[in-house]
């Protein structure tokens, strides 16, 4: 691929001591993702697909290895630079939506925005809602969270991480709490997401979410078991158009 | 994050839970409006002293008879008040050497009667230096003359709340002739009013004789109650004490050692002294309502620590979308002081309107004229206090806050 590399690993490792023992939750991963690619790490429970995704976060740094993010190697910075890191190269979405309570719409999704005085307050509403708008929420801006359906609130939070032109999007379980038809729609998004050049990194333990993806990650025991691109991609739209409509 | 959004995300913050935001102001507001009533109470209690001295001549003293009680244990014998002679006023005025106006007095009470109005009050004997010592001036009329006074003539010069009594009808009491204790007496002038003391007395209720008059024609008394006497200026005040002290010891014969039977009073010891009581009665109130604030500081603390707690995931949020420490900090710190401010604000509305409406009632309708005022300086400062309060107690939560690791944050349940 003659894409440019968004995400860099080389022999990372990350020890957690607790206690007396010295737990070792990744035991030197080295993988490469490029940009434009759609990415699923899976890994069951313990395998340290948490930690990674922690890792490429910026939100821990590995104990050893080197971690380059869109060029920039990160396990050297302090916690205030990691926060800069985040704000402009990384957009999060969480399981639980984790959107602010009381909140409209709008003002979730300008939050990232918030914390970058280079951007001021009307291209910061203006972003937010082309995100919105792009989420396919533009009729719900002014909303607040606790009105809206879960997979409405996801994809506040998508167009939260979509809203700092991100360069990877970090999707954590991000349709674990939804139904099968809301989950869909959520992948169907992804999708266009990735059709558009957007990179993404879906970490799940659902195998079936990987067959959507162009790229397949397997880690267990805190290293790496399998890395495949994905020669039959799915079409998250077909399959949802098989799915029956939930009647109201 | 810039000033304004901050502001904006503490505001909605305190807005999303009103009660718990106004409980926890109340702590302040309490502190802040007793502080502010004790520091109004307090200036406005020493302005009131300070204006009733007002005019009174600043090298003013008064030499008094009997000796201090601390040199007699209480043990006060009748002799004491007969110790101020006319021998005694002679030698003062022969032979001072720092005073510019002596006035001996001597004091009784009596009815006064005019027609069929009648009062009764205090009287007492002066000479014509009493107006310039103790700062009071005639409105209407004049005051007795030096040979009225060597001629122990019957005239008087009336308070305005005599003149009130004896002459109901706005009838011109100059050149009347009222009675006092049965002696008739001409009136010929008037005093001009001086209003009620802070506590009540009214200065307005007397009547001035020359005190040959008085000690000759009423009660026959050959000793003084007091000399009032004026420096030539405020600083010559102490030299003025210790010349007086000295010409009294050598006409008392006292030697040393013996107990002095006088004492020389100077006005601007009284003044300091009550000028220092009073700071330190403002310092001690303000202390103990400045403990309100401690605790409504210390209220605040603990709001802003389950404050920080709630908002876990939120911080966790904030922080994986890029929020710095810095910004972590800020947001709460900003919080605590606005919850301090707002409170400080409210405190400072209240404490002023209850130290006016305490003003308003005491003028109205009591006796006891206290100007109580609140200063500005009071208000900055309690502004200030409120600001470091919100600072410090706001520190911790918000540093613990600011401290949280955003990987648990996020996983908080």
């Amino acid at each position: 691929m003659a894409q440019k590399p968004v995400i860099e690993l080389e022999g990372i490792r990350r020890d957690f001591v607790v206690g007396e023992e010295t737990v070792h939750a990744l035991r030197g991963v080295s993988f490469t993702i490029h940009e434009g690619e759609f990415v699923t790490i899976m890994g069951t429970s313990g395998s340290g697909k948490s930690t990674l995704l922690n890792i490429l976060g910026c939100l821990d740094t590995p104990t050893s290895g080197e971690y380059r993010l869109d060029g920039i190697p990160v396990r050297t910075m302090s916690k205030t630079q990691r926060a800069v890191l985040r704000n402009r190269k990384i957009g999060f979405v969480f399981q639980s939506y984790n959107l602010l309570a009381k909140t409209t719409a709008v003002e979730n999704v300008e939050l990232p925005l918030m914390y970058n005085s280079e951007v001021g307050s009307r291209e910061r509403r203006e972003r937010a809602v082309t995100a919105l708008q792009r989420v396919g929420l533009g009729d719900r801006l002014n909303h607040k969270s606790n009105q809206m359906s879960g997979g409405q609130m996801q994809r506040v939070a998508i167009a939260r991480a979509l809203v700092n032109d991100p360069a990877v999007i970090l999707a954590d379980e991000a349709t674990g709490n939804l139904d099968t038809r809301t989950s869909f729609e959520i992948l169907v998004l992804f999708q266009q997401l990735h059709a558009e050049g957007r990179t993404i990194i879906f970490v799940t333990h659902n195998p079936e979410i990987a067959q959507y993806s162009t790229r397949t990650i397997t880690l267990s025991d805190g290293k790496l078991r399998e890395d495949r691109m994905n020669d039959t991609i799915l079409n998250a739209a077909d399959k949802l158009a098989t799915l029956p409509v939930e009647e109201e | 994050m810039n000033i304004t959004n901050l502001f904006k995300i503490a505001l909605k913050a305190i807005g999303a839970n009103k009660m718990r935001s106004f409980l926890t102001m109340l702590g302040i507001i309490i502190g802040v409006s007793s502080v502010i009533i004790m520091l109004a109470l307090g200036t406005g209690s020493k302005a009131t002293i300070m204006q009733e001295i007002e005019g009174v001549d600043p090298g003013a003293l008064n030499v008094i008879p009997g000796p201090s009680y601390e040199d007699i244990d209480g043990n006060w014998l009748p002799e004491y008040s007969q110790t101020i002679t006319q021998a005694d006023y002679q030698s003062i005025l022969e032979k001072n050497k720092y005073l510019k106006a002596i006035c001996p007095m001597v004091y009784t009470s009596g009815q006064f009667i005019n027609g069929k109005n009648n009062h009764s009050g205090s009287v007492q004997g002066v000479n014509n230096e009493f107006l310039d010592i103790n700062g009071l001036s005639i409105s209407q009329g004049d005051m007795f003359t030096d040979p009225e006074v060597k001629g122990a003539s019957k005239v008087c010069i009336l308070g305005k709340t005599v003149v009130d009594k004896l002459f109901p009808n706005e009838a011109d009491p100059i050149g009347a002739v009222i009675r006092i204790n049965s002696i008739p007496v001409r009136v010929v002038g008037v005093l001009k009013s001086k209003g009620r003391t802070a506590f009540g007395q009214d200065q307005d209720d007397i009547v001035l004789m020359p005190y040959t008059t008085v000690m000759k024609r009423m009660i026959s008394q050959d000793y003084f109650d007091m000399i009032y006497v004026a420096a030539t200026s405020k600083e010559m005040a102490s030299l003025a004490k210790q010349d007086l002290t000295e010409i009294l010891r050598e006409n008392h014969k006292l030697r040393e050692g013996d107990i002095q039977d006088f004492r020389v009073n100077s006005l601007e010891e009284a003044t300091s002294m009550v000028d220092s009581v009073m700071n330190v009665l403002t310092l001690l109130l303000s202390c103990i309502a400045g403990i309100s604030l401690l605790v409504g500081g210390i209220g605040i603390m603990n709001i802003m620590y389950v404050s920080v707690t709630e908002r876990t995931r939120e911080i966790g949020l904030r922080m994986s979308v890029g929020a710095r420490t810095v910004d972590i900090m800020s947001q709460f710190l900003i919080e605590a002081i606005l919850i301090s401010v707002t409170g400080g604000l409210i405190g400072v509305l209240i404490g002023s309107g209850i130290s006016y409406l305490a003003r308003f009632v005491l003028l109205n309708f009591t006796e006891y004229h206290i100007l109580i005022s609140v200063e500005p300086w009071t208000v900055l400062l309690s502004f200030a206090i409120c600001t470091i309060t919100g600072i410090f107690f706001g520190w911790y939560p918000a540093k613990k806050a600011a401290n949280l690791d955003p990987i648990d944050a996020l996983r908080y349940e």
